[in-house]
């Protein structure tokens, strides 16, 4: 489960960062995202991989780790997701304006 | 009474500050006043210090950093204090006749009670980091003096240079201070003072010293740092009386007196103060001779003395520092008087250029008479005095201290300059009072108001008291502050003014003979010359600090910009990566990390199937970018739907949801914006794709991606293979329940516990959709996008070659079912996010997760019947509902403060609210309900903004159509 994981965040990292590296502004958002996957996905793993034990406690009751997986990173995690769709927003909507002002989807405006 | 003795200027400072600007003269009340109480004070403290016990105040001000604010007086300080305190009030009185009424004179007193706080503080702390605060503050509040008129270029730069070389030097001395705190272990100034031993023999000694004497000869402008003070004197005259010559320069040599205790007496000590002194005391006394400008000579001359008694200082025997402290009053004296004259002379004739200026004895006697003590007490004349600490130093400098050529060189230094000092005094008198009548002067010359020669009088008068009867005036005191200083190594000394015929009395006379002959073979010259010393006028500070600021700060910049700047981009995300990758890596090889090893256990082969879908997902999106970009939108929303699932399979229901929900509105936002960024072509041969240049720099970026990708899976495995240690988490699990009233802790903690970090996460949600609108609003999308779609134009055609179809019809048709079901959606989908919202306390779901299945909902709507339809049947103000949401949120953190209890506490615990049904109805559901209404309204702005662009574009097109006419015609 763990390697399966760990795996599957190498994989979305170093997709990630060859966009980030690439000239073309699509491309750059295209890597943000996959890297802001990644870096989730991390971030969850810090709390360590747990089948069937949703932080959900019971009603009156205490939870505890024996029982329940980590709340903190998925806390987190929540956050950062809707952060990420804002910061995906702000970065398309750059991308089209300097798309229209400079006529070029070169990141830095000019071929 | 100490604390008010240092807050009483500040108080009077803020006072004067809110005084308007035509009232000067009650701004002038003010300063008099609060210099008056100052001066009462420390007055009235005499009889308690004079018993030899210093005087402490005590307040804990941050003491595990080992900072108190701790006032402390003793004798020393409390003589600083009261000079401050008195020539403060004679300055104040002298500048109310000597601002111009057009200045504004409230901002002067303003600055200047905050300056004499900021002095008393200095003099008056009993901890180093206090004294290095109030020690920056008087480098501060100078440099607003200085540049008082600040219209006037000369007092711009005289400012910007005073501050910058004492600003540096006061960090250094920061620095050193610290330093010694770290060695004593106390910053406390007793302690410091008890421990002279321990810091002499520390093996920092050297670097200390070094570091508190920048601090303290930028200050006291010696040499090699003089050069600042004469350009400091395109201050007000009033200015340059209090600070550059009886306080702000004093502070240095206060502070060198201060250490000398703990830190004279060594070898190096005595170099580097004596090499300091000695320089300065001969090259200010020969600058001042040529001088033409009355107050450039006063700031040699100042210079000059104020390096005697750095090199008193130096010798390291208790007489010699008898002598300093001596010495210090008595220049405060002689030198204050002496520049309130320069400023009559100056305010009375409107120059102060020594070649225009002579035969004023007959347009003002008094100044003139007054002006003649002054300066004979500055040239050393017996009767005075000056001349009284003059044979004190002359004294000193013949006793031999240390075996070395500096102190045998001593005495000589001391005779010459003390003949220059003889020179220029009489220049400085001959040059200004005597001579035939001046010549085209800007006014004509007289007596001053009565008011402003008082202060004169009163300093002119205490120079001829102390001069003939020092031992029944100033002894006393004197006494007490140098028994406050040395303790029980107080030597004994005689006050007298006659000591009987000995070396210093010929070496006065010497001076004086030298002197007077010296001024009669220069005045033909001195009457003509330039400014400026001969030899040494090509050399001058000023210019050497230009250039190096200049090359520090522009060129040296400009270079770095230039080889280590770049505009591009992907530099600067190469670098970035780079950077993050070799310090994760250092840091983890230094920290031993060993990947664990891998193991292939337990392995569910569904899981592994997902994620092998995932990354083929993720590498195609990678790869397929940059001219497909409809496929790695579709392969990224792939890679995020094998993400949402991996939340679902490890217990994080929460997260699967919202990620599920946060993929739709990406995709949707994505696809809208892909209408207006154009298609691009792929071409095989294009040539740059072949160049050897471009496959290595692909290469290296591929192998750094790879490397960063291999890094992060090595560490993730290593941490998700190790325990779980105990962290915080077990406490939001035990109490979410029993403090937060739900049972899905991640929602407790997102609205309960740590609510006021989802407050600012909103926040920041707020502010990036109003900033999407805003850049929307003027938005000009490119104008190869600017024509309508290929899809809409094939419709339109087949409208216009059916007679029997509107154009436009097609267009309305087009996937009508579909947009029927869509339509029926919306109440659906809003039941799902009422579901959502309600259950979020308890199960997964929330605010967050309901606000964009809401927007979804209304994104359809746009989607099944376009803008335009949608806009006429549905009001919608996503603007309103952002602010709507903000409010609610704040609203219900703040209303905790009602009850008492600290911002976002929730109220579950504390009232019980009638329950609606099974609702858990803690206030934190209000909160949420803020975040609800808030990412729905910045969600729908974000994608109504970007849909709205169809409905703009026709204009565009327009727009773009008018101007190819124009073109064309």
């Amino acid at each position: 489960m763990e390697l399966v994981l760990s795996a599957g965040i190498g994989v979305l990292t170093a997709s990630g960062v060859w966009l980030l590296f690439r000239p073309r502004t699509y491309q750059v958002i295209i890597g943000l995202s996959l890297l802001s996957y990644a870096v989730n996905l991390f971030i969850f793993g810090m709390g360590r991989l747990r089948v069937n034990a949703p932080p959900i406690v019971e009603k009156g009751g205490a939870g505890g780790l024996l029982t329940h997986t980590d709340p903190i990173p998925q806390a987190l995690v929540l956050t950062a997701i809707v952060i990420g769709f804002a910061m995906t927003a702000l970065f398309l909507v750059v991308l089209l304006a300097s798309r229209g002002l400079t006529g070029t989807d070169h990141v830095d405006g000019r071929e | 009474m100490l604390l008010i003795l240092v807050l009483a200027p500040f108080a009077g400072s803020l006072a004067a500050i809110c005084i308007p600007t035509q009232k000067g003269t009650a701004a002038a009340w003010l300063a008099g006043s609060i210099a008056l109480l100052c001066l009462v004070i420390s007055a009235g403290l005499y009889t308690v210090i004079s018993s030899g016990t210093p005087l402490r105040y005590d307040a804990a001000w941050l003491p595990e950093l080992g900072l108190n604010l701790t006032l402390r007086m003793d004798g020393f300080a409390w003589m600083f204090a009261s000079l401050v305190a008195a020539i403060g009030l004679l300055v104040v009185i002298y500048a109310r006749y000597y601002m111009s009424a057009s200045d504004p004179v409230p901002r002067f007193f303003a600055l200047f009670l905050a300056f004499m706080g900021a002095m008393l503080g200095v003099v008056l702390s009993g901890n180093l980091i206090l004294l290095a605060i109030f020690w920056e503050l008087t480098s501060i509040i100078s440099f607003l003096l200085i540049g008082y008129w600040h219209h006037n270029a000369n007092a711009r730069d005289g400012a910007r240079m005073a501050l910058t070389v004492t600003g540096t030097g006061g960090l250094c001395m920061f620095v050193g201070l610290m330093l010694i705190g770290h060695i004593v272990g106390s910053y406390d100034l007793d302690v410091v003072l008890s421990s002279g031993n321990v810091i002499r023999d520390h093996p920092l000694y050297t670097t200390v010293l070094i570091l508190i004497l920048l601090g303290v000869l930028t200050k006291s402008a010696q040499f090699p740092f003089h050069f600042w003070l004469p350009h400091a004197m395109a201050a007000p005259t009033p200015v340059s009386a209090y600070l550059h010559s009886a306080t702000l320069v004093k502070a240095g040599v206060f502070l060198l007196t201060r250490l000398w205790p703990v830190m004279a007496g060594t070898d190096e000590w005595f170099w580097i103060v004596g090499l300091a002194g000695l320089t300065t005391l001969l090259l200010g006394a020969y600058f001042a001779i040529f001088q033409q400008d009355l107050k450039g000579l006063l700031a040699y001359s100042t210079i000059s003395h104020l390096g005697l008694i750095t090199v008193l200082l130096s010798l390291g025997s208790p007489l010699a520092a008898v002598a300093a402290i001596f010495h210090t009053m008595n220049h405060a004296t002689f030198k204050a008087s002496l520049f309130m004259a320069a400023g009559i002379i100056d305010h009375e004739t409107g120059t102060r250029d020594m070649r225009r200026l002579s035969g004023l004895f007959r347009y003002m006697p008094i100044t003139a008479t007054l002006a003649m003590v002054a300066s004979a007490s500055m040239a050393g004349v017996p009767l005075l005095n000056g001349f009284l600490s003059k044979e004190m130093f002359f004294a000193e400098a013949i006793e031999t201290h240390k075996y070395n050529i500096l102190d045998t060189l001593t005495p000589y230094v001391a005779t010459i300059a003390s003949m220059f000092a003889v020179t220029y005094s009489i220049r400085f008198i001959h040059s200004v009072f005597f001579g035939p009548p001046p010549q085209d002067l800007p006014k004509v010359p007289h007596e001053p108001p009565h008011w402003m020669l008082a202060p004169i009088y009163f300093l002119v008068f205490s120079c001829l008291v102390v001069g003939v009867i020092p031992a029944l005036t100033i002894g006393p005191f004197l006494h007490t502050a140098v028994q406050s200083v040395l303790g029980i190594a107080t030597p004994v000394y005689s006050l007298a003014v006659w000591h009987g015929w000995n070396l210093p009395l010929f070496m006065s006379l010497i001076a004086l003979v030298c002197g007077v002959g010296l001024f009669l073979v220069m005045k033909p010259y001195l009457t003509t010359s330039i400014e400026g010393p001969p030899f040494f006028r090509r050399l001058e500070g000023q210019r050497i600090f230009e250039r190096v600021l200049v090359t520090l700060s522009w060129k040296w910049a400009r270079s770095i910009e230039m080889r280590a700047g770049t505009r591009r981009l992907q530099p600067q995300m190469r670098i970035l990566v780079a950077v993050a990758l070799v310090a994760a890596a250092v840091t983890l090889l230094l920290q031993g990390f060993k990947p664990a090893a891998i193991a292939f256990r337990s392995i569910d082969p569904a899981f592994a199937l997902i994620w092998l879908i995932g990354m083929i997902c993720a590498i195609g999106a990678a790869y397929q970018a940059k001219f497909h970009r409809l496929a790695a939108l579709v392969l990224l929303g792939g890679a995020g739907l094998v993400t949402c699932l991996t939340f679902v399979w490890l217990s994080a229901p929460d997260l699967a949801a919202t990620q599920l929900l946060v993929e739709i509105v990406t995709t949707v936002l994505i696809l809208l914006g892909l209408r207006w960024l154009p298609k691009r072509i792929e071409n095989p041969d294009d040539p740059e794709l072949m160049t050897i240049s471009t496959r290595l720099r692909r290469l290296r970026d591929l192998a750094t991606a790879v490397f960063a990708g291999i890094g992060m899976m090595l560490i993730s495995y290593t941490v998700m293979t190790r325990e779980l240690p105990e962290t915080i988490s077990s406490y939001f699990l035990e109490r979410a329940y029993s403090e937060g009233g739900g049972t899905n802790v991640v929602n407790v903690i997102l609205v309960d516990f740590r609510g006021f970090d989802t407050l600012g996460e909103i926040a920041v949600l707020c502010i990036v959709a109003l900033t999407v609108f805003a850049l929307l609003l003027r938005f000009r999308p490119a104008t190869e996008s600017l024509e309508t779609p290929e899809q809409q134009r094939v419709q339109n055609a087949f409208d216009d070659d059916h007679p029997d179809r509107k154009k436009g019809d097609s267009i309305a048709e087009y996937l009508l079912v579909p947009s029927v079901i869509m339509r029926w959606m919306f109440p659906v989908i809003g039941m799902l996010a009422a579901f959502l919202f309600f259950r979020g306390h308890d199960l997964p779901g929330g605010g967050f997760a309901a606000g964009i299945a809401m927007s979804i909902a209304f994104i359809l709507q746009y989607m099944a019947g376009g803008t335009r339809w949608v806009e006429e049947r549905l009001r919608i103000h996503p603007l309103r509902w952002m602010a709507i949401g903000l409010l609610v949120a704040t609203a219900t953190g703040l209303g905790s403060w009602l009850f008492g209890y600290p911002f976002l506490t929730s109220h579950a615990q504390y009232a019980s609210l009638p329950v609606l049904g099974k609702i858990p109805l803690a206030t934190a559901i209000l909160f949420d309900l803020g975040v609800f209404a808030l990412v729905l309204g910045a969600t729908v702005l974000i994608l109504i903004a970007l849909a709205h662009q169809s409905v703009r574009a026709p204009r565009a097109q327009m727009r773009a159509a008018k101007m190819a006419a124009k073109e064309n015609a």
